[in-house]
């Protein structure tokens, strides 16, 4: 199960945080740091993409200036979530037509949309890019 | 004053802010233009209001007063309103929140709504924050909606039915049926989020599980479907249809075939087909086969099978990417235990992730390369971590150090490899080793006299060499010492080698130069100091040629530590320094020391801390113990020859005339005989510098205390001493001890002593006997007593009785005046397979035990 879903830039400027456990405030900020600080200074080429941390474990992907995080069990299959992150990013990027930085900035509510049809109660809820995307559009319509 | 037109306006003007500073008043600004827009009630801003607010929210600044705004924005009839004002609540409130109660209701109300659209709102935010009450009052209404025809609504119904069974496992009831109807859904999502559901319900409740075990045969043809059907668009990722899901069955039926022979029988095909047909070029494939890999090791899987699957980690390893080979390692890791043989053939390529760029690839890697060691590759397996240890990580070193020494002691083929083993790893990382490794391979060399030289030697000729390695330096001081007239007898290496001969000045050079090392330390210097003492004795015993000279040398260097600023090696140099002088005792109180207990080395368990008995608290016992100067009984003394309270004993045992001794180093050049007592009693001083390379143990020990016992009796004195380790004299006490317990073969005896010095304290001394001829083991003595008394009891000597053996425990009770001791005892223990425990009283001290009234 995914315990939070962060995606920051390279600055440690969040730009997207979902949390599928109830952490308080403080612990929110405490984990938005630290995990910036454990993810940031790894090295792309020579390091793997999965950290421990604390009783879990990280999965994370760089895209461009993007670091995509999801803190998960430490016995779920980290392969599988790289995945999952790359469709939850291949999907945001056929929604945004090239996504980039600024489009998690101003459309962060339209971000949190997607991240819900991919994403649901800590577990992947649909895998069809084609799916989310209809669903996306309708929910367009309808605003 | 009014805030920025809209999101996108309030969004630039943050942007453009130069400074943290100008960021934050922007943002209060807003947040206040917020705040009085809310008082107005103004439904039409508040769709505006609440969009600014979540993004002030996002930047980390609070925003919990919009709470209530987005709870009127879901009541909204407005689609977008809705909308917004649930991921308001999804983002402002979590499940630990009383305000969430409100929320109830209007989830309930968009269940029921009749736009898709809407329920499928309701449904997102009941996943993602429901709280247990929550759960407990919608769980009906997600049931309904998992019957629903829309795939739309099924598949955020099963999530939320999974967020409900988290919350509340009880209501897992609730949804068995519906869960079943959702295994036969033929739309993706729906059976990802209803197999996702069962694996939740499976792993929470084992009778559930046996229920969804009909389902393998199910499960296997969905699997079999996608591993089969060609290119689906839909789902298609990199040439493999829905690898999500895939995973997603293959935990479902490491689940299910987990302990079921059937079940497993059933999947085996399917487990061979995926693991053979899987294109592992990519990511997608790898993550499949990984998962197929966890299933076959989990389940009852034929062993064909299995080799395969290890097989498929081995080939891993090769990758060139590191996430896999990091996943490679961890799940060895997790085999390795259950399935070393097939482990044991991808030995080489483990070892070569050793030398890989990821350190928590090379750490995962050398974890298990030390699970692998056996008999059988002790030598290959050692050679190798010797060489990388070289080159290893300083942060791997001091757990290399210790693997490869306790491999070495566990399957060592000879006691020559296992000397040399951990002769290379104080050489190659001798500032890395636990005190635990160095007082093992001691003990390993005074109990292997056919290598005493050759390991002497070796340690000579690693000392010459290199004198920064803490450890060997350490080792190597304390083994010249000891068996400085062994290396100086001579012998033969046999491999041919030639070897020098090493003189008497030789060893004494290698020593000054130690302490003249820029690696010196005071440990260190603890032990030169004792090693040079040792070794005026040696070259006495052989009488070497230079002796006089080399014994001035020693003289010189003691004495010129004689004032050394720290105390523990002025005290060492000043009392070695004045025991020269005393040839009869100095040869026996510096003889060659009795080999210690050879035992396992187990690391930082507390029973090898122990005998090095340095524990402050055994202090004032040891004083309250001997205080009593008519009865010193060597039975207290045995565990107690403990360090900081030398004076102390020392003061006790020559009665009011110790009482002069102040402080070790004004007795020590002030009145001689005591002093020289002194020495002997300090030289016995369990230290960490003498006592813990030897670790001495408590038998030898408590010969020690018993032969200082004649040492410091006058007639000991006089006559020549030969503090051969006797047993300790018997008690001569007077001392009257009270049966407390004697059944189930077990016999506790207590006996109890006060001092009038200090009336009201007792100290109780209680003795263990396995009266039945069994060995009584994992013995736990619990004692309470009235509330106006107080207890402290020590730990038990060993928590196993042998037939025959006594053990010990201390306690000390004090109590008012005048006061009846009682006690309460709790005593469990185990005898051959039966577990005992008792309870007793006991009241039969003596009433005037804590004095008078």
């Amino acid at each position: 199960m995914i315990k939070f879903i962060l995606v920051q830039n390279r600055q440690g400027k969040t730009r997207l945080s979902k949390w599928y456990h109830p952490y308080d405030d403080d612990e929110k900020v405490r984990l938005r740091g630290e995990v910036h600080r454990l993810i940031a200074p790894r090295d792309q080429k020579y390091q793997s993409n999965f950290v421990e941390f604390r009783n879990d474990k990280i999965v994370y992907r760089r895209y461009a200036g993007l670091f995509f995080c999801v803190c998960v069990d430490s016995n779920d299959n980290e392969l599988a979530y790289l995945e999952a992150i790359h469709l939850f990013v291949e999907v945001l990027d056929a929604f945004f037509q090239n996504v980039c930085e600024l489009d998690l900035v101003f459309s962060f509510y339209k971000v949190y949309a997607i991240l819900d049809e991919v994403f649901l109660a800590g577990e992947i809820e649909e895998t069809s890019k084609q799916v989310v995307l209809d669903r996306l559009d309708y929910l367009e319509k309808l605003e | 004053m009014s805030g920025h037109y809209n999101l996108k306006a309030l969004i630039k003007a943050i942007r453009s802010c130069k400074t943290l500073a100008d960021e934050r008043s922007v943002i209060q600004k807003e947040s206040a233009a917020i705040r009085t827009s809310f008082k107005e009630e103004d439904s039409f801003a508040r769709h505006n209001n609440i969009a600014k607010l979540l993004y002030i929210h996002m930047l980390g600044y609070p925003a919990h007063f919009g709470q209530i705004e987005c709870l009127k924005l879901v009541a909204s009839p407005r689609f977008a309103d809705k909308r917004l004002g649930y991921l308001g609540i999804m983002l402002l409130l979590d499940e630990n929140q009383e305000v969430l109660t409100l929320v109830t209701n209007s989830l309930k109300n968009d269940m029921n709504h009749s736009n898709m659209y809407a329920v499928g709102l309701a449904l997102c935010t009941f996943a993602n924050i429901s709280s247990e009450e929550m759960s407990r009052d919608l769980a009906n209404e997600i049931e309904k909606l998992l019957g629903s025809s829309n795939t739309y609504i099924r598949k955020k119904a099963a999530l939320c039915a999974l967020r409900v069974i988290r919350r509340v496992p009880d209501l897992m009831d609730h949804f068995t049926n519906k869960a079943k109807a959702l295994l036969q859904d033929r739309n993706h999502g729906v059976l990802l989020t209803g197999i996702t559901l069962i694996t939740e319900m499976c792993e929470l409740d084992d009778k559930i599980c046996d229920e969804f075990r009909k389902a393998t045969g199910l499960l296997v043809k969905h699997l079999k479907n996608l591993v089969t059907t060609g290119y689906s668009a839909e789902h298609d990722v990199l040439g493999i249809t829905d690898p999500f899901l895939q995973t997603k069955i293959l935990r479902l039926l490491r689940l299910l075939g987990r302990g079921d022979a059937t079940a497993s029988e059933t999947m085996n095909d399917i487990l061979a087909q995926v693991a053979t047909n899987t294109d592992s070029t990519k990511n997608v494939g790898n993550a499949i086969l990984y998962e197929t890999v966890l299933t076959v090791l989990d389940i009852e899987a034929d062993s064909g099978l299995r080799v395969m699957a290890i097989n498929i980690l081995g080939k891993f390893l090769t990758n060139r990417d590191n996430n896999i080979r990091y996943v490679a390692l961890n799940t060895l890791n997790k085999v390795v235990a259950m399935d070393t043989n097939a482990v044991q053939r991808h030995r080489n390529t483990i070892l070569d992730c050793l030398r890989d760029g990821d350190i928590s690839i090379r750490r995962r890697a050398l974890e298990l390369s030390y699970a692998l060691v056996n008999e059988g590759n002790v030598r290959v397996m050692t050679r190798e971590l010797l060489s990388f240890l070289e080159v290893a990580d300083n942060e791997f070193k001091l757990g290399m150090t210790t693997q490869i020494c306790l491999g070495a002691e566990r399957f060592a083929p000879n006691k020559r490899w296992q000397i040399d083993t951990v002769l290379r790893v104080l050489k190659l990382a001798g500032n890395y080793v636990r005190e635990e490794i160095l007082s093992s391979f001691i003990r390993l060399t005074c109990h292997t006299p056919e290598l005493q030289f050759y390991t002497a030697q070796r340690l000579y000729a690693a000392l010459s060499s290199d004198l920064s390695q803490e450890s060997l330096t350490l080792a190597a001081v304390w083994i010249i010492g000891e068996f400085g007239d062994v290396l100086l007898q001579g012998g033969t290496i046999d491999d041919g080698e030639e070897v020098k001969q090493v003189s008497d000045s030789d060893l004494i050079d290698i020593l000054e130069l130690v302490l003249n090392s820029p690696y010196i330390n005071t440990l260190i210097r603890q032990f030169v100091l004792t090693a040079i003492s040792k070794l005026s004795v040696r070259f006495a015993e052989l009488s070497t040629p230079n002796q006089s000279t080399q014994q001035d040398r020693i003289a010189e260097i003691l004495a010129s530590f004689s004032s050394n600023l720290e105390l523990e090696i002025q005290q060492r140099a000043v009392e070695f320094g004045s025991l020269f002088g005393k040839n009869e005792i100095k040869m026996g109180v510096l003889e060659r020391m009795p080999p210690p207990e050879i035992r396992a080395t187990i690391m930082g368990t507390v029973s090898e801390r122990r005998s090095v008995g340095s524990t402050r608290t055994d202090k004032d016992t040891v004083v309250d113990l001997i205080g009593d100067d008519s009865a010193p009984t060597s039975a207290t003394l045995n565990g107690a020859s403990s360090g900081p309270s030398t004076q102390d004993l020392l003061a006790d045992i020559f009665g009011s005339g110790g009482s002069d001794l102040t402080s070790p180093t004004t007795s020590a050049t002030s009145a001689p005989t005591r002093s020289a007592a002194a020495d002997i009693m300090s030289l016995f001083d369990p230290s960490p510098a003498v006592a813990s390379p030897a670790a001495a143990p408590a038998p030898s020990s408590s010969g020690a205390s018993g032969s200082l016992f004649d040492l410091v009796t006058p007639s000991g004195l006089a006559s020549s001493p030969a503090p051969a380790p006797t047993p300790a004299a018997p008690p001569k006490t007077q001392l009257q001890s009270y049966t407390a317990y004697d059944k189930n073969s077990l016999k506790i005896t207590l006996t109890p002593k006060t001092s009038p010095a200090q009336p009201g304290v007792v100290q109780i001394l209680a003795r263990f006997v396995a009266s039945g001829g069994e060995k009584i083991e994992n013995v736990n003595f619990q004692v309470a007593v009235p509330k106006t008394q107080q207890l402290q009891m020590q730990a038990m000597s060993n928590t196993d009785v042998s037939p025959g053996g006594v053990e010990t425990q201390q306690m000390r009770i004090h109590a008012p005046a005048g006061a009846a001791i009682r006690l309460r005892m709790r005593i469990t223990f185990s005898k051959g397979s039966q577990n005992v425990t008792d309870q007793q009283d006991f009241a039969g001290f003596p009433a005037d035990l804590t004095g008078a009234k």
